[in-house]
């Protein structure tokens, strides 16, 4: 026990580092909750409008970039293979893979927002914006707005989660480098990969909402 | 009961300076930067309250303009509901109590804890700015399509602070979740839990699941404002009653964020000074996760004249009838505890008593309001006002100073004036009586909330609500002064100046930064007002 009580991650109010993981770990999946009630919010109005404009919505779906999305679930999905990489290092002691994997997992993730970015551009050239200078064909020029809210709106707080991981990560990547992050208290770099694969999981659901609904017409 | 000296060192004097508190991760320090937040913001609210009534006293709008009003009506419901009431109980009391009721050193995550504080402080200041430049017009529920594409007042600074409030409100909930899952002391089983400890366990459900609903909510309307995004704006095919189910998911279960731990707060005082464990335990606490479950079932009573469907108003009528069933059961579990038993009337009992009369009266009126028929006739009255009064602040401000007073001496180290508390807390009674009361007739009469000026042949009843707003904001004002005064004047206070039970009264007043000078061991049963051990050393 009093080995134990030494690790300096120890905090105060803990009595063992297994306590204080289990707390961190249980913390992440409640957070985790919020963040499913979150996009959970955007869903619903998502499911409402689209069942209630379908042609508009698969109109304006099309005008989606299906191989840049594609590409993009591709290189997110390898990205939570590296992060689960990064864990499986950590709770081996490894750190030199740690620090490897981390930054691979932020290099995919660098390259996803890159290519949201491309796509982000696109739009606004096509004027595909909602608002005022909102172009589309006349028959669905009002309800595509909504869609396309909708696509900037989700696309763009999935975005923004991204970047919070990223702020995450480098934090990960100091405390592995400084030694923080050992084989007796990895429980840092395990709860950062939840909320990766998290990140992960909302685009698996968004990439279909979003670009591949009515594809099966054409 | 022997006066026991305050111990040398405790949680209020390791550590002097601004620093040793803004920095601060003990959560009883913690607990008391949010006391200084939410009271500030009380009387800023109130502020608004006084207005309001000020207003109401006349028939015709003579002191401001009906622009005006408008954002007096919005401010002190903004400030009230999120920066008061909201955290309030949880944020004060909780983070005081819930790591010592369950016999732990602090609460799982210190730091998130201190953040949790700063995020609340830094919405305030967003809220607050939103008033001093303009105001908020919009009402508290930021109904569209009027906040986002014809209101002019500071919607998004106002509606941005309401969002990042939340994160501290989620991040107090998920911290009060992992603590009392993992934390307990040994031999502290979940049945053995004080029913304060299930009531901010339910509660904090709710603030988890809730809150990030609204939060979302809020950035549609934002970016609908601010971008022209359509989300609910009729003009592209947006539903703004599609607004008012969202925000209502949150908004209506936020009333039970309110009143869970308030009635956490009564289980604890009705034991206490009845000298009896709470009747039919189990009921009590499984009857607040009833309460946190059906709370989410029931948002559309707010919408009954929004435009939905009838059978949607039908179902979500009587699942607002059965949230009636958990709520009973509690109120008569309290009236069982007080059968036979050894009553005394100290002050938190009388705030105690006050609530459960207030709650009853605030609880079948909104019976009233879940039958739709007759909720129709009431919609936007002043019956509406009265009725949320009754709940919010005949429940949960008098549950609030109930409990601030039972655990003062814990906290302060010091007693209060008994008789000032006593007549204080006789004097908040009659004050809100008199102020909400005459509105329940009003209403049914007909008279429209939001409005500044009303037909004459309401004003003897809006004059009495105004009277009774005077000696109701004296009456807040009272505790405020004297329990400010005990902080250096009062009599210094033994570890259990109530003979309570409970582990909050097993250790020092003020406790230790740790809590306790030994890690606790439970090997009683909760309120165990009987045991042999207990009568000794009361």
């Amino acid at each position: 026990m009093s080995d134990i009580h030494a690790h300096p991650a120890l905090a105060h109010h803990f009595d063992s580092l297994e306590e204080q993981k289990e707390a961190a770990t249980l913390g992440m999946w409640v957070f985790l909750v919020t963040e499913v009630l979150f996009f959970g919010g955007i869903f619903a109005t998502y499911a409402i409008y689209r069942s209630w404009y379908p042609e508009a919505f698969a109109a304006a779906s099309h005008e989606l970039d299906v191989t840049l999305g594609t590409i993009n679930t591709a290189v997110l999905i390898t990205s939570s293979l590296t992060m689960a990489l990064a864990v499986h290092a950590a709770q081996l002691g490894r750190r030199t893979k740690v620090m490897v994997f981390l930054v691979l997992t932020m290099a995919l993730g660098g390259v996803f927002l890159g290519i949201k970015g491309v796509e982000y551009y696109h739009k606004f050239t096509e004027h595909l914006i909602p608002g005022p200078g909102f172009q589309f064909e006349k028959e669905h020029l009002r309800h595509a707005q909504i869609f396309f809210s909708l696509y900037f709106m989700m696309t763009g707080l999935h975005a923004l989660h991204m970047i919070i991981g990223f702020g995450i990560m480098l934090v990960m990547l100091w405390w592995a480098w400084r030694g923080t992050i050992t084989k007796e208290y990895y429980s840092p770099i395990e709860i950062s990969g939840l909320y990766w694969h998290f990140v992960d999981i909302v685009w698996i659901f968004l990439f279909p909402l979003l670009y591949l609904i009515g594809r099966h017409a054409h | 009961m022997t006066t026991a000296l305050v111990p040398a060192r405790h949680y209020l004097n390791d550590g002097y300076g601004i620093k040793s508190w803004l920095l601060t991760r003990d959560h009883k320090r913690i607990a008391l930067l949010y006391l200084a937040g939410v009271t500030f913001f009380f009387f800023i609210g109130g502020a608004f309250a006084v207005l309001i009534r000020l207003e109401l006293a006349t028939p015709v709008g003579d002191l401001v303009s009906d622009e005006t009003y408008n954002k007096l009506f919005t401010m002190h419901g903004v400030m009230m509901v999120f920066f008061f009431l909201i955290p309030a109980i949880p944020s004060v009391l909780g983070n005081f109590l819930v790591p010592i009721m369950i016999g732990a050193k602090d609460l799982a995550f210190p730091k998130l804890n201190l953040a949790s504080w700063y995020i609340y402080m830094l919405g305030a200041a967003f809220t607050t700015y939103a008033i001093v430049t303009g105001g908020l017009d919009t009402g508290w529920t930021f109904y569209t399509p009027f906040s986002t594409v014809a209101s002019t007042s500071a919607v998004i600074p106002a509606a941005l602070g309401i969002f990042i409030t939340g994160f501290s409100s989620i991040l107090t909930g998920l911290n009060f979740i992992v603590t009392i899952h993992r934390m307990r002391a040994p031999g502290m089983t979940w049945f053995r839990l004080p029913l304060f400890i299930w009531s901010h366990y339910a509660t904090s459900l709710i603030m988890v699941l809730g809150t990030p609903v609204l939060a979302i909510t809020i950035l549609l309307v934002a970016a609908e404002r601010v971008f022209h995004f359509g989300f609910f704006d009729p003009a592209v095919g947006g539903d703004p009653v599609l607004f008012q189910h969202l925000f209502w998911f949150y908004s209506h279960p936020a009333v039970y964020i309110m009143i869970l731990p308030a009635m956490g707060v009564i289980s604890e005082l009705i034991a206490a000074f009845c000298r009896k464990p709470v009747y039919g335990y189990p009921f009590v606490a499984f009857a607040s996760l009833a309460i946190a479950v059906l709370g989410f079932l029931v948002w559309a009573h707010h919408m009954f004249v929004a435009g939905i469907s009838v059978y949607a108003a039908m179902i979500f009528s009587i699942l607002s009838f059965l949230v009636a069933i958990p709520s009973a059961v509690k109120v008569f579990n309290w009236t069982a505890t007080m059968y036979k038993g050894s009553v005394s009337w100290q002050t938190p009992m009388l705030y105690a008593i006050g609530f459960i009369g207030l709650f009853t009266i605030g609880g079948l009126t909104g019976l009233f309001l879940a039958a739709v028929g007759l909720d129709i006739h009431v919609t936007d009255t002043y019956f509406i006002v009265a009725h949320f009064h009754y709940i919010m602040v005949g429940g949960t401000i008098m549950a609030y100073l109930g409990g601030l007073h039972y655990w003062w001496p814990k906290i302060s180290g010091r007693l209060y004036n008994e008789w000032l508390a006593k007549v204080s807390a006789l004097v908040i009674f009659v004050g809100f009586n008199l102020t909400f009361f005459p509105q329940f007739i009003l209403g049914y009469l007909g008279m429209p909330r939001r409005y500044h000026a009303y037909p004459p042949e309401f004003q003897v009843l809006n004059v009495l609500s105004s009277a009774g707003a005077s000696i109701l904001g004296v009456g807040y004002l009272l505790p405020m002064m004297y329990l400010t005064w005990s902080l250096r004047y009062g009599r210094l206070a033994s570890a259990n100046p109530w003979g309570a039970v409970g582990l909050e009264w097993n250790t020092t007043s003020p406790p230790p930064t740790a809590n306790f000078a030994e890690p606790p061991e439970v090997t009683w049963e909760a309120y165990d007002y009987g045991s042999p051990a207990v009568v000794e050393h009361v």
